[in-house]
């Protein structure tokens, strides 16, 4: 089956690969910071008793988690250039290039998984812990960021990095708008030295390793930060 | 927002570009519900191996879920499109390049069917493992068998108990679906950023291709919905909520 197997190629790419992979890593972890900041802004508004908020949140919720993550891509690719010329009024204006519309696209399709996991997290904390903070004479703010937060925060993490994880899988979509993340350098490769057996495979295996051993340091993590009850 | 040029002939030819988009949710939809079926079916027969104590039926569930839920979607889908052909018997291979009618069409569904059985795998896993064990036992203590277990008690209960996350898994694999235009499948979303390239109303198509898929998705939840409602388990108000 293997008769053909030409490992070298995979060796003659593998720092382009590594740059591909950098790509990825930066993506991933821009997104998810930005995602995770976003969606507790998002859950704190869905978790609102003020409609004018709350409705607003929700909406942008569900409408992005209608909609695939490919035309997302494509909506952002396509419109962040028109609505810089719009914002600066110069029809001349240079784009920002397929990383940071795929960084923007991700930020804002990620909040929004983001925002239903923290919801749920922030509604895992008990309200006697609400109560006890106004009691105590803290305001709304206060009682968000240094009771309410922390805590659901320390229930979330290891599905937020779960979600990280799958996050790390969606960033080879990029390739659709020819970005050279670690899977765009592979299919590059792949098509330029007409290798795509060995190139396919060897991008799988790599996003199995990673993806697997991340997964196992979940796990773990969640089974050591599990608070006692 | 000006949606007059849907009814402009399509500049290659092939009707309007209305009936590209609704050439685009037929494949969209094809692919999707073939996908399904294979999801469904290889992830309930994986799901239940993994709640088996038998190694052997287990062990292979496991590294199956493992190895196809860490590897991305399109990475899957490449494999079976572009590495499937070289991989198998020659015969075989050629056939699947030259002979196989759609070729696209079904490694996209393979890709997407095979790639959805793993999480579908899960979730009925998790169904099966929510059911308390008193009620294993307790069948077994009446002298049925373990089959029979399975079949009387632990399906029944645990695919009502799974209907609401197997519905959102229903949902992502019609989003997943549009991963599909990377191996060349024109379905929705291709078939929008074509029309955006012919007739750069960009905004008015993306808009509708999202509509259509909120629309999608809107339709899937009533029916599910109706689903749930049928089977539910007289007695249990919240089973599974």
């Amino acid at each position: 089956m293997f008769t053909g197997f030409d490992f070298d190629v995979i060796q003659r790419a593998l720092p382009y690969l590594g740059q591909g992979m950098l790509t990825t890593l930066g993506l991933t972890l821009l997104a998810m910071v930005g995602g995770i900041v976003l969606g507790t802004l998002l859950a704190l508004m869905r978790l609102s008793s003020i409609k004018a908020i709350s409705i607003p949140a929700g909406a942008y919720v569900n409408l992005l988690r209608a909609t695939p993550l490919i035309l997302v891509i494509f909506w952002f690719y396509f419109l962040v250039p028109i609505a810089i010329k719009h914002i600066s009024g110069d029809s001349y204006a240079q784009g920002i290039g397929p990383f940071h519309s795929a960084l923007i696209a991700f930020t804002l399709f990620e909040a929004a998984y983001y925002c239903e996991i923290i919801r749920a997290g922030i509604q895992s904390v008990p309200a006697g812990q609400v109560n006890a903070a106004y009691a105590l004479g803290l305001n709304y703010r206060l009682a968000t960021t240094l009771v309410v937060l922390p805590q659901a925060f320390r229930n979330m993490v290891p599905i937020l990095l779960t979600q990280g994880i799958i996050l790390f899988q969606d960033t080879s979509l990029v390739y659709v708008v020819g970005l050279t993340d670690f899977m765009g350098a592979a299919s590059k490769v792949a098509q330029r030295d007409g290798r795509l057996v060995e190139m396919y495979l060897f991008a799988a295996l790599v996003y199995f390793i990673i993806c697997f051993f991340a997964s196992f340091f979940v796990k773990r993590l969640q089974l050591r930060i599990t608070p006692p009850r | 927002m000006d949606f007059s040029f849907l009814s402009q002939p399509a500049f290659s030819g092939g009707g309007t570009y209305l009936d590209w988009v609704i050439t685009g949710i037929k494949w969209t939809v094809l692919v999707s519900l073939c996908a399904w079926v294979i999801a469904f079916s290889v992830g309930s027969v994986l799901g239940v191996m993994r709640t088996t104590k038998v190694w052997w039926l287990n062990g292979p569930a496991t590294a199956y879920v493992e190895l196809f839920r860490n590897i991305p979607l399109l990475v899957h889908m490449f494999i079976w499109y572009f590495v499937m052909p070289e991989m198998v018997p020659k015969v075989l291979g050629a056939w699947m390049k030259q002979g196989m009618p759609m070729p696209e069409f079904w490694s996209a569904v393979f890709a997407l069917g095979f790639y959805t059985a793993s999480r579908v795998a899960e979730q009925v896993r998790s169904g099966i493992q929510s059911i308390p064990r008193g009620q294993t036992n307790a069948a077994l203590a009446t002298g049925l068998t373990m089959p029979q277990v399975y079949r009387h008690l632990l399906l029944p209960m645990g695919y009502r108990i799974v209907i609401p996350p197997l519905t959102s898994e229903f949902l992502t694999i019609f989003k997943n679906s549009s991963v599909a235009l990377t191996i060349g499948v024109l379905e929705l979303t291709a078939q929008a950023r074509t029309i955006s390239e012919y007739t750069f109303r960009t905004f008015e198509i993306f808009t509708l291709a999202t509509v259509v898929y909120v629309l999608i998705t809107m339709a899937v939840v009533v029916v599910m919905q109706l689903v749930e409602r049928r089977v539910r388990v007289p007695g249990y108000i919240g089973t599974g909520r």
